[in-house]
């Protein structure tokens, strides 16, 4: 392995591009949770939205992140930012935050390729996405990473402050501000469409014909 | 006949379920803790040896800092054999077993991941109600077994209504596809847990029951403990490995639980579970 590979977060999106499929990185800045509830809130929000203004024919469709946090249509600008599928433990007397390890990604994948037309440019979960997310993925220059299921403990331990800042009302899976430090994450779909999934399993079993 | 039968409160029941949750949540089974780390040790992919190593090093820091091993602390399902010469006094049973989850999640700090109606999705904030399933069995004594279950893997399990033609071969085909579809999502290496036999709803019991089994062990019926064995081999050939990223071992152990079943049909059911496979017995 090569040595430590840190990458600061938020990113511009011009370097999703060197960020590959396979590439074992260590997150270090700003991510926001959000899981179901969150998701679905963040998806109605805009879809409500931007149906109410087809019908008032006030407003031509299709705001950006941006422009949808400014608007009050969503708590958080989503422009750029990343999105780490975490439903946390709660913080005990001295802890930042529970237990912290990804959730299944795929129950977002209904929500995600909206988000990521608006501006999201990368998510932390673990799991196969379908074929729709793959492609807005490739389509929005995003990427996908994975960080280990049920490392909970762990990965709480690289997460320095945290604080809910919007839908509150969820619990655990209301949206916090999170600051994290050598974030260990795997790069599993690329910018270009490239699955780890697909192609570590299959390296290995090839590695093994081999030998 | 009160008289000839033994005693106990519930409040002693509220206290041990308590405990339970809050321990099987920051430590893992000495069977399943020993295995996995045999299993890091042996690992041989280059991501699935990383995996291991931070799914090693999470079990330390779950243990030393009381955190738990997973923040997905599951909904709580008991398996409770109750001893018919017990006389039980005080609250209903599973009004106690529920409290004690109450208190267990909330004094715990373990998360409440139960909604109360599966469409409205709204929580109920100390993750009641458990699921729990009881047993009457000869004796007076209470045995309560706690498996606190993570959905990221229950939501890859299966049932298969098999047919008697279908045969051995059918079976393994049957898990062989839920661990392929399972692939990363149920965070690898798995147990997979496999109910066979009885009708629709006990073979997915038992394929629950099954993941509270030790993972060294073998069923007692011979050409079953070969399927185990056998299967366990084919899933690891997979190579789907820790992570799903490739490796070794995809798979700590395959055990199967089995019933009488109907002339017309044989159903199978496979409950997956993470590494994080958690389960607590006491008997009071």
């Amino acid at each position: 392995m090569d040595s430590k590979r840190v990458i600061n977060v938020p990113f511009k999106r011009e370097q999703v591009d060197g960020l590959k499929s396979g590439d074992y990185v260590y997150l270090t800045g700003t991510l926001y949770s959000a899981r179901d509830a969150a998701h679905k809130r963040l998806f109605d929000s805009i879809v409500d939205a931007e149906s109410s203004i087809i019908s008032s024919e006030k407003q031509v469709i299709g705001m950006d992140g941006t422009a949808l946090y400014e608007k009050g249509i969503l708590p958080l600008d989503i422009t750029d930012n990343i999105f780490y599928y975490l439903g946390p433990t709660p913080a005990k007397e001295g802890q930042v935050i529970g237990s912290a390890g990804p959730t299944t990604s795929s129950r977002m994948d209904k929500y995600t390729p909206l988000l990521l037309s608006k501006g999201l440019v990368g998510m932390i979960g673990k799991g196969k996405r379908s074929k729709e997310v793959i492609d807005a993925i490739v389509a929005n220059k995003a990427v996908y990473f994975a960080a280990v299921g049920g490392a909970g403990a762990l990965l709480s331990k690289c997460i320095k402050k945290s604080e809910v800042i919007a839908y509150d009302d969820l619990g655990t899976e209301a949206i916090r501000k999170m600051e994290v430090e050598d974030f260990p994450v795997i790069v599993v779909i690329d910018s270009q469409g490239n699955n780890l999934y697909e192609t570590a399993v299959e390296d290995y079993n090839s590695s093994k014909t081999v030998r | 006949m009160v008289g000839n039968m033994r005693t106990i409160n519930t409040d002693i029941i509220i206290d041990t379920v308590k405990d339970m949750c809050i321990q099987a949540n920051l430590f893992l089974a000495p069977d399943m803790e020993e295995r996995l780390r045999q299993a890091a040790a042996d690992e041989d992919g280059d991501l699935g040896k990383q995996i291991m190593n931070q799914l090693m090093e999470n079990m330390e820091i779950a243990g030393s800092e009381k955190i738990p091993i997973c923040q997905d602390t599951g909904m709580a399902v008991f398996f409770v054999n109750v001893g018919q010469d017990l006389h039980i006094e005080g609250m209903n049973l599973t009004d106690a077993i529920n409290e004690g989850v109450r208190q267990g999640y909330t004094e715990g700090y373990l998360r409440k991941s139960v909604v109360a109606d599966p469409l409205i999705r709204e929580n109920t904030k100390d993750n009641t109600p458990a699921i729990i399933h009881y047993d009457i069995v000869p004796g007076d004594k209470l045995t309560i077994t706690i498996a606190p279950k993570g959905f990221g893997s229950e939501n890859m399990s299966r049932v298969f209504m098999l047919k008697p033609a279908d045969g051995e071969e059918g079976v393994k085909a049957a898990v062989m596809e839920a661990v392929k579809d399972a692939g990363p999502n149920a965070c690898p290496p798995m147990v997979v847990g496999v109910g066979l036999g009885g009708d629709f709803e006990l073979a997915a019991k038992l394929a629950k029951k099954a993941l509270t089994r030790d993972v060294n062990s073998h069923s007692e019926k011979e050409h079953i403990a070969r399927i185990e064995k056998e299967l366990l081999e084919m899933v690891n050939s997979t190579g789907i490995g820790p992570g799903g990223l490739g490796g070794k071992t995809t798979a700590l152990a395959v055990n199967i639980e089995t019933y009488p079943t109907h002339i017309a049909g044989m159903p199978l059911a496979v409950n997956m579970c993470c590494h994080v496979n958690r389960h607590v017995t006491k008997e009071i």
